[in-house]
């Protein structure tokens, strides 16, 4: 890999100004960027589970005493205090406790309670740090999502991704250095949009959004040849095209046009190296075990983690996964088994895989949602084949690994009905202090200027890097 | 910050009096000097003349004023720097070193030296402090914000307006010691002019008529061709797509649904304007208040209001998304649904960022919070729902997928007499069999009692006949004495959908319903402004719905001239509309002037077309800028004549080459010393390579169309849920104004686009690996080529085929490298398809339009000669020449 990347960019360098490569393959090498990273990183990348449409931080990490001696009784007014629900569950009389439907017990050195649907993260806890004081406002999950990925509720800012790319460069010479990959639950249920905004580059040069590697077709758009073109015509034609374009380039010398040959050349290599990274056949068996039974299903979710591996492995700086489904507003007893079926294993065997190949210590992995869901029921709370948890942002739970993270940790708590942060709030802009942070960046000093504002990833309030959960 | 950092006490207060006036009296004698000095230098600048807008504003904004500017909340040391009476203290006019300000701005001390090193920002220069040194030397003088003072022409010697803007271009280039390029060649000067005025490039037959022209006419050749594209209907149409940008148009809603809205009636509209050279002044009146309009030209009473054309202009403050999310909530969405009507107004019309003050005040320029607020009550009075007030479903005979499509009121459908007697008809059938069903209704109520009874008996029951959770919920609830109301209504509905002989009726009904849905979505209804009583609209603390502060009424900002007198009565959006286009409104014509100029030069002489405010760019020709937006107004805001003037511009028309010595005196043509090069817009790229290859179909208008797209675009953003139906014949080859813009997710094969999700004025323009691939690799490419391989096929000389080729596609003629280059690279492919003819049976049959073997008699060009030529014309197609202007 290595070798090969070498005799690329020697082959360029030849007929290139470095200039040309550099822009196309590099952050804008600005006087504000050149300082990046402020300080050593403790990650060089990200690899981002989001876990879309809110778990039930209630069900699977933070099952409380008092909810399950209250179950069914309406929980207390000094509680809920007037708050804003969604339409779904605001005009809902009464809003009765309801306790984590399944078992659990307190795993690792930590002490971790962990529901009995997540056998594979209970397994890894020792190398996992529980931050379950993450809040937020957002009570709708586009907004919220939003929010988590791009520091603003409305859409238009650029996404932690599309940041890190700009403020850190590349390391990956034939792949993109932001990458997404979706997956939907099984059942398909009142599933939620992902819009592209969500991995957008905002007000940054369009260079910097995040590319959606695809279930169907190719994984990247338009990565194949059209029918007829072999690889080897292929190649001739872009000699000739990189020729022509270097007599225009000696007629014009508009250093545009050396651009535009580095363009050709690298969408080349990307036409081989992606299909190289998708071909799992080389994995042991063993490896592929770690993922679970769908790791050769593409577009599941499994799928998408070894590819978030093999991402990181090829020095993709930002993998951002969306996986759908967590949304269980109704029959939440019938369908959270199967959602945390599809992403337990996967989730863990990343983190396993990431950990046995000696990628943990800089590659930060993060599981978590756009929020959390309410610990009362939405519904009735008689029917448990019908029933669920509407949105909640007050307090929900994360989890977080590698990077610099201190593993086998919790932080942070939430009260006694899991409702509101007790104890050390992380609002969703610290979590991105402190992920940007552990990428060496100093989040305040990290800035662009767009409309004549500075703006930086944790917007205009007061974030904190939460420094207790660094190692 | 504390507050003692800057200690007002360290100057004498009672010398203020004494000095001052002393000071001022030298400043102004040494300026009349320099004056003197150069009388008869024509222009703003001299190097050793500090100008306060154009050198020292912007440092002290960038640096100083977010903490010593005019937001009192976040102001230090009580001092603001924005004000000349308060910033005194800090300065000693006269003497650069006694000022307090380049004091603490060269301090070592990490306490005293500013910016203070917690502000982050960046430390200012050596050269900075160089400018303010002068500046305080030549005494300090402060000007108003340059774009908040209504512009002036200032007399030149030029007798026409593109010899006015080669005159201040001129004198651009003596600033940075450049001089104009030379002249373009004809041909690649009406390519530039084409695709700028057009999108579409000219043909080589044209461009090689227009040299003749230019042989025997000389510059009328040039003024006639401007003047023959300016007329052509095309020219609308791509002046259209710079508007839609902005405007944030888009085929669908957004948010989780996005399901369709019919708003495409008002983007012809806008292309009509362009094309009926409609002055910009009512343009942008129309567009924001023409619901309010009279109608006079009719003369009759009844017929007054305004005309269905003046409705449907307003569609433009409709465009933006709107959320149909389960749980939102409408107060919200309202509130949502208006600061993007401010917001887009302030960056299209006036080029301020109002942005920020949904939540404070301005940091650098003097909007207040207020300000967002009042400006924000001339829209909230629309009869708007919050949500979506009119959805239906349509499934076409034949089509595989439905359809959803979710409108708000006020909307009006446009439609001609049949289609709304059609659509009539279609109403009062589902009506009669809506009747029908609902007269049966209470006949299955015991038996629907019973079967709900059934189940709250045994849960396993309702998981066996519910499969629906939403529905499933409701059982044990549902209030079984009140069967129509409700829940239990929706449980009813579900128990009669299975239930014989309702659920045959029932399906009647829903045909019925079907087919009158999809003759409605033949009816666009057009989302529009109508006014309604007014709402109250209050200051909304932190941008929160939920915590109003004080009410406001319809007004404009102070710094900027007053409203128009409504003699008493509450303002409206057409008093919002004569404001923004009255004579002294010192931003809207700059600003529309400025993105024209941004359209044809690529570069703004404002560079920041955005944020006309004091963070964002000085011109780089301010007084070009001033005397073409008062020459605009003057000239009854005709957009044409402006673009005409630039377009026959001596600047316009350098060539496009670049010297080592232009590109490090300026690597960005700001100065125009030669041709502005640069890659089209991938929208019109497309259009381009359609109209070389012969397939563009250039009709204009209707419902948008869907052209090629990989599989799976749509339902990968969608779970599933939105299917991309993909268009035959024809509706695969118009232009890129008309493809379906789905708001969640671009098209798939443009890049460097708007999301148009919100109002987009500063293009973009990267370069990624991911473009060229499209560009190689899409379907739309690599069959255009095909298909203008199998039409210069009718060229019999290799030679003389490439030649035409490269001339149509770069309005160049290839040199002889060049020509040897592609003349060896047919052969290749020729020698390589020859021995691999299922290769090239594959690749000329890529795209579904015939091959004229396949349409036509023809037949005589081979599949392998056929295929060579194909990638021989996408190699040409790609080239960064063809890419580029």
């Amino acid at each position: 890999m290595n070798l090969r990347r070498r005799t690329f960019l020697g082959a360029l360098s030849l007929s290139l100004g470095m200039p040309a490569l550099q822009s196309l393959m590099a952050a804008d090498i600005d006087s504000d960027n050149a300082a990046l990273p402020n300080f050593p990183p403790r990650a060089k990348r990200v690899i981002y589970l989001m876990q879309s449409g809110g778990p039930s931080h209630v069900d699977l990490f933070d099952d409380k005493a008092t909810l399950r001696k209250m179950q069914g009784q309406q929980m207390p007014e000094s509680i809920l205090g007037g708050l804003r629900q969604t339409t779904m569950t605001a005009g809902q009389k009464s809003k009765p406790c309801l306790a984590a439907a399944w078992d659990g017990s307190r795993r690792g050195q930590s002490g971790m309670w962990i529901s009995d649907l997540l056998p594979h993260t209970a397994g890894i806890v020792d190398d996992l740090c529980f931050v379950r004081s993450v809040y937020g406002e957002q009570i709708n999950h586009a907004p919220a999502v939003t929010q988590l990925m791009t520091g603003h509720n409305l859409p238009g800012r650029p996404s932690i991704g599309a940041w890190l790319t700009y403020g850190l460069g590349t390391m990956a010479q034939d792949l993109p250095s932001f990458v997404v990959m979706t997956s939907k639950d099984r059942e398909n249920t009142c599933g939620q949009l992902f819009f592209d905004y969500y991995w957008g580059s905002g007000f940054l040069p369009g260079k910097y959004q995040g590319v959606p590697f695809r279930s169907s077709g190719d994984p990247v758009l338009y990565l194949s040849n059209p029918a007829g073109i072999s690889r080897d015509t292929r190649r001739g034609m872009l000699d000739d095209l990189a020729a022509m374009n270097s007599l225009a380039h000696a007629h014009y010398g508009d250093p545009e046009i050396e651009t535009r040959v580095a363009q050709y050349e690298m969408a080349f290599q990307m036409q081989a190296s992606v299909p190289e990274l998708a071909d799992f056949s080389a994995e042991p068996q063993g490896v592929l075990d770690l993922y679970g039974p769908d790791v050769n299903r593409k577009g599941s979710f499994a799928y998408n983690c070894l590819m978030a591996r093999r991402l990181a492995e090829r020095g993709t700086r930002f993998i951002q996964l969306m996986h759908a489904g967590w949304d269980q507003h109704g029959n939440l007893p019938n369908q959270l088994p199967i959602q945390c079926k599809d992403t337990d294993q996967p989730s863990a065997g990343l983190v396993k895989d990431l950990k046995r190949l000696g990628m943990l210590d800089d590659t930060l992995v993060i599981w978590g949602g756009e929020f959390g869901r309410t610990p009362f029921v939405q519904g009735d709370i008689n029917n448990p084949t019908a029933h669920g948890r509407d949105h909640h942002p007050r307090a929900f739970t994360i989890w977080m690994a590698g990077g610099g993270i201190k593993p086998g940790s919790i932080y942070g708590s939430s009260d006694e009905f899991a409702f509101h942060v007790a104890e050390d709030p992380v609002h969703i802009r610290d979590l991105q202090a402190t992920l940007l942070h552990l990428c060496g960046i100093d989040h305040e000093r990290f800035t662009y200027r767009h409309q004549g504002l500075d703006f930086r990833l944790t917007g205009v309030e007061t974030a904190r890097v939460v420094k207790e959960i660094i190692a | 910050m504390q507050v003692s950092r800057l200690s007002r006490d360290r100057r004498p207060a009672d010398s203020r009096g004494l000095i001052l006036p002393r000071l001022f009296v030298r400043f102004r004698f040494r300026l009349a000097l320099v004056l003197f000095a150069f009388v008869g230098w024509v222009g703003s600048a001299m190097a050793d003349d500090i100008s306060f807008n154009r050198d020292i504003r912007p440092i002290l904004s960038d640096r100083c004023y977010s903490c010593h500017g005019f937001d009192e909340k976040h102001r230090a040391a009580d001092l603001r720097l924005d004000i000349r009476e308060d910033a005194e203290w800090a300065l000693d006019p006269g003497a650069p070193d006694d000022s307090e300000l380049i004091r603490r701005i060269l301090s070592d001390d990490p306490d005293e030296v500013m910016p203070p090193p917690e502000a982050h920002r960046k430390a200012i220069s050596a050269e900075e402090v160089d400018l303010l040194r002068r500046w305080i030397q030549q005494g300090a003088s402060y000007e108003k914000h340059w774009s908040f003072i209504a512009p002036k022409k200032i007399a030149t010697p030029a007798r026409s307006a593109d010899a006015v803007i080669d005159h201040f271009v001129s004198l651009g280039h003596q600033r940075v010691g450049l001089e104009f390029s030379p002249a373009a060649l004809p041909a690649k000067w009406l390519r530039r002019v084409s695709l700028d005025l057009t999108g579409l490039p000219p043909t080589a037959a044209a461009m090689r008529a227009f040299q003749a022209d230019v042989d025997r006419l000389g510059e009328a050749a040039y003024a006639e061709a401007v003047d023959r594209l300016l007329a052509s209907k095309s020219f609308g149409e791509r002046v259209a797509m710079e508007w839609l940008d902005v405007a944030r148009y888009a085929d669908t809603n957004g948010f989780q649904q996005d399901a369709y809205r019919m708003n495409w009636p008002w983007r012809d509209w806008v292309v009509d304007a362009f094309n009926n050279d409609m002055p910009m002044d009512q343009f942008i009146a129309e567009q924001l208040a023409g619901d309010l309009m009279t109608n006079d030209s009719s003369g009759d009473e009844s017929e007054s209001g305004p005309s269905q054309s003046q409705l449907i202009a307003t569609a433009m403050n409709r465009n933006h998304m709107i959320n149909g999310e389960g749980g939102a909530i409408i107060a919200e969405n309202l509130a949502k649904n208006s600061f993007d009507r401010v917001e887009t107004t302030g960056t299209a019309m006036l080029g301020l960022t109002m942005g920020c003050c949904q939540c404070h005040d301005h940091k650098f320029d003097p909007i207040k919070q207020k300000d967002y607020y009042a400006l924000m009550s001339f829209f909230n009075q629309i009869d708007e729902s919050g949500m979506t007030s009119r959805r239906f479903t349509i499934k076409p005979e034949g089509q595989q997928y439905a359809e959803r499509y979710a409108v708000d009121r006020p909307f009006i459908a446009v439609a001609s007499p049949e289609l709304k007697h059609q659509l009539a008809e279609a109403k009062s059938l589902t009506a009669a069999k809506q009747k029908k069903l609902l007269e049966q209704r209470d006949q299955y109520l015991p038996d629907f009692v019973q079967w709900v009874k059934e189940m709250r008996a045994d849960d396993d029951l309702q998981v066996q006949r519910i499969r629906d959770d939403y529905v499933r919920r409701i059982v044990n609830t549902a209030d079984l004495s009140k069967p129509n109301s409700g829940e239990t209504k929706r449980l009813l509905d579900f128990y009669l959908d299975q239930t014989k002989p309702w659920s045959e009726a029932r399906a009647e009904l829903k045909a019925a319903t079907l087919a009158e849905a999809n003759i409605q979505a033949r009816i666009p209804l057009v989302m529009v402004m109508r006014d309604n009583k007014p709402r109250d609209t209050f200051v909304l603390l932190r941008g929160n719905y939920e915590t109003p502060g004080e009410k406001v009424t319809p007004a404009v900002p102070d710094f900027l001239p007053p409203l128009p007198s409504t003699d008493g009565e509450r303002p409206t959006r057409l008093d919002l509309a004569n404001w923004l286009i009255s004579p002294h409104h010192p931003l809207t014509s700059r600003v529309m002037v400025n993105r024209y100029w941004q359209m044809i030069f690529g570069r703004g002489l404002v560079s920041t077309p955005d944020d006309f405010g004091l963070q964002g760019a000085f011109p780089s020709h301010p007084d070009l800028l001033d005397w073409l937006a008062v020459d605009f107004q003057e000239s009854g805001w005709n957009l044409k004549r402006l673009i005409r003037a630039m377009i026959l511009s001596k600047t316009y028309r350098q060539q496009g080459q670049v010297t080592a010595k232009q590109l490090a005196a300026d690597p960005d043509n700001t100065f125009l010393a030669r041709g502005g090069r640069s890659r089209l817009d991938s929208r019109f790229l497309r259009d381009q390579t359609l109209a070389l290859s012969g397939l563009l179909v250039d009709k204009p208008g209707g419902p948008p169309v869907a052209p090629y797209q990989p599989p799976g675009i749509w339902e990968a953003m969608s779970l599933g849920q939105n299917h991309y139906i993909q268009d035959h014949g024809d509706d695969l080859y118009r232009r890129s104004l008309y493809t379906i813009w789905r708001r969640v997710v671009a098209p798939a094969n443009f890049f460097d686009v708007p999301s148009r999700q919100s109002c987009s004025v500063l293009p973009s323009r990267t370069s990624t690996p991911l473009h060229a691939l499209t560009l190689l690799n899409d379907t739309t490419y690599v069959e255009a080529a095909r298909v203008w391989a199998e039409r210069l096929a009718t060229i019999e000389d290799d030679g003389e085929r490439i030649a035409e080729a490269f001339f149509a596609a770069t309005g160049r003629d290839a040199t002889e490298d060049e020509c040897i280059t592609l003349m060896s690279a047919i052969q290749k492919y020729r020698d390589r398809f020859r021995s691999d003819p299922d290769a090239a049976k594959k690749l000329i049959a890529v795209g579904e339009s015939k091959t004229l073997t396949e349409s036509k008699t023809a037949g005589s060009l081979a599949a392998s000669e056929h295929a060579a030529w194909t990638n021989l014309c996408l190699l040409i197609l790609n080239l960064d020449e063809t890419l580029s202007k």
